[in-house]
C-alpha cells in the first residue's frame, strides 16, 4: 500500500482511506491539514489491483458500503463520509 | 494505476458547459459552485481515461464496465437522491429546491448496494419480462405528465417534465 504520513498534532493513529478523484476526500484532506492534525492517508483508485481487493475489505470492515471518504481511528472507531463536525471533534480531544 | 497526462482547464470547461447544458434541457441542474464543480468534473476526465467511461469520481470502480453500469455518471441513484437530498451522491447534481433554497450540500449516505447485493442483471430481466403481463419495469411505478404525456417509471415523479418543463405536482400516478 501507497501509505501516506502528513505529520501534525497527534491526536490518535488517523487513517484516511480516499479516492483521489472524490471532492468529499479531498475536503476531508483540506481540512485535517487546516486542524494541523496528524494522519496517515492512502488513495484507494491509485493502488493496484490486488492492493485495492485488499483495501476494500478493511475498509468493509468498518464501513459496510465501502464508501469514501471513510476515517478509522486507532483501529476503535471509524467516520463513514466527510463530516466536519465530528472530525473537529475529534481535533479538539 | 497511473494518470494518463494532465487534464487541462480547457478540457474541464468544455466538458463542464456540456454537461451544463445537457442538464438544464432534461430538468436537471449542476452544482452552482464553480470550483466544486469543476473538481468533480475533472475527476470524470480522469475516470474517462483510466476506464474508458465516466465512473463516480466519489465511488471505487472496478475497472469492469459491466460491474460499474449503475454507477457510471449520471448514475441510478441520482433521482432517488435528489428527492431525498436535494443532491446526487457526489453533489454535481443539485435539485432546484436545493439551489433556491440556497442550503449548503453535504455529503449523503451510499445508496448503491454494497458488493453482493447488487443486481442489475436481475432488474434488466424484469424490464425484458414486463411484456408478459407482469408488473411493467422493476417494480416502480408509472408517472405521467398531465401536460404532455411524458411517461416515466421511477419511485417519485422528476422535479420537472424533461419534456415540456410542467412541475412535479403537474404529474399523476399512470401504473
Amino acid at each position: 500500500m501507497n501509505l501516506k504520513h502528513v505529520e501534525g498534532k497527534n491526536k490518535g493513529h488517523i487513517m484516511l482511506y480516499a479516492l483521489s478523484t472524490c471532492v468529499w476526500c479531498k475536503k476531508t484532506k483540506a481540512l485535517f491539514d487546516e486542524l494541523g492534525l496528524d494522519y496517515y492517508y492512502t488513495d484507494v483508485d491509485l493502488e493496484d489491483e490486488s492492493e485495492q481487493a485488499a483495501l476494500r475489505e478493511e475498509i468493509r470492515k468498518w464501513n459496510r458500503s465501502c464508501s469514501f471518504p471513510t476515517i478509522v481511528i486507532d483501529d476503535k472507531e471509524c467516520i463513514p463520509g466527510y463530516e466536519p463536525i465530528n472530525i473537529k471533534k475529534l481535533a479538539a480531544r | 494505476m497511473s494518470e494518463t497526462g494532465e487534464v487541462t482547464s480547457e478540457e474541464i470547461d468544455a466538458l463542464r458547459s456540456r454537461l451544463d447544458m445537457e442538464a438544464e434541457r432534461s430538468g436537471y441542474h449542476l452544482n452552482p459552485d464553480p470550483s466544486f464543480t469543476r473538481e468533480l468534473v475533472r475527476g470524470l476526465i480522469v475516470n474517462e481515461r483510466r476506464y474508458g467511461y465516466r465512473a463516480c469520481p466519489c465511488r471505487l470502480a472496478s475497472g469492469k464496465m459491466d460491474e460499474d453500469l449503475d454507477m457510471i455518471c449520471p448514475c441510478d441513484y441520482r433521482d432517488p437522491d435528489l428527492d431525498e437530498f436535494g443532491t446526487c451522491y457526489c453533489c454535481l447534481y443539485l435539485s432546484r429546491a436545493m439551489i433556491e433554497g440556497g442550503g449548503e450540500p453535504s455529503s449523503i449516505p451510499e445508496r448503491r448496494p454494497a458488493p453482493g447485493s447488487r443486481a442489475p442483471e436481475g432488474e434488466m430481466k424484469k424490464i425484458e419480462n414486463a411484456g408478459d403481463g407482469g408488473k411493467p419495469g422493476p417494480g416502480l411505478p408509472v408517472w405521467r405528465c398531465r401536460v404532455c404525456g411524458y411517461l416515466c417509471g421511477r419511485d417519485n415523479p422528476p422535479e420537472v417534465c424533461p419534456i415540456c418543463k410542467a412541475g412535479r405536482e403537474r404529474f399523476e400516478r399512470f401504473m
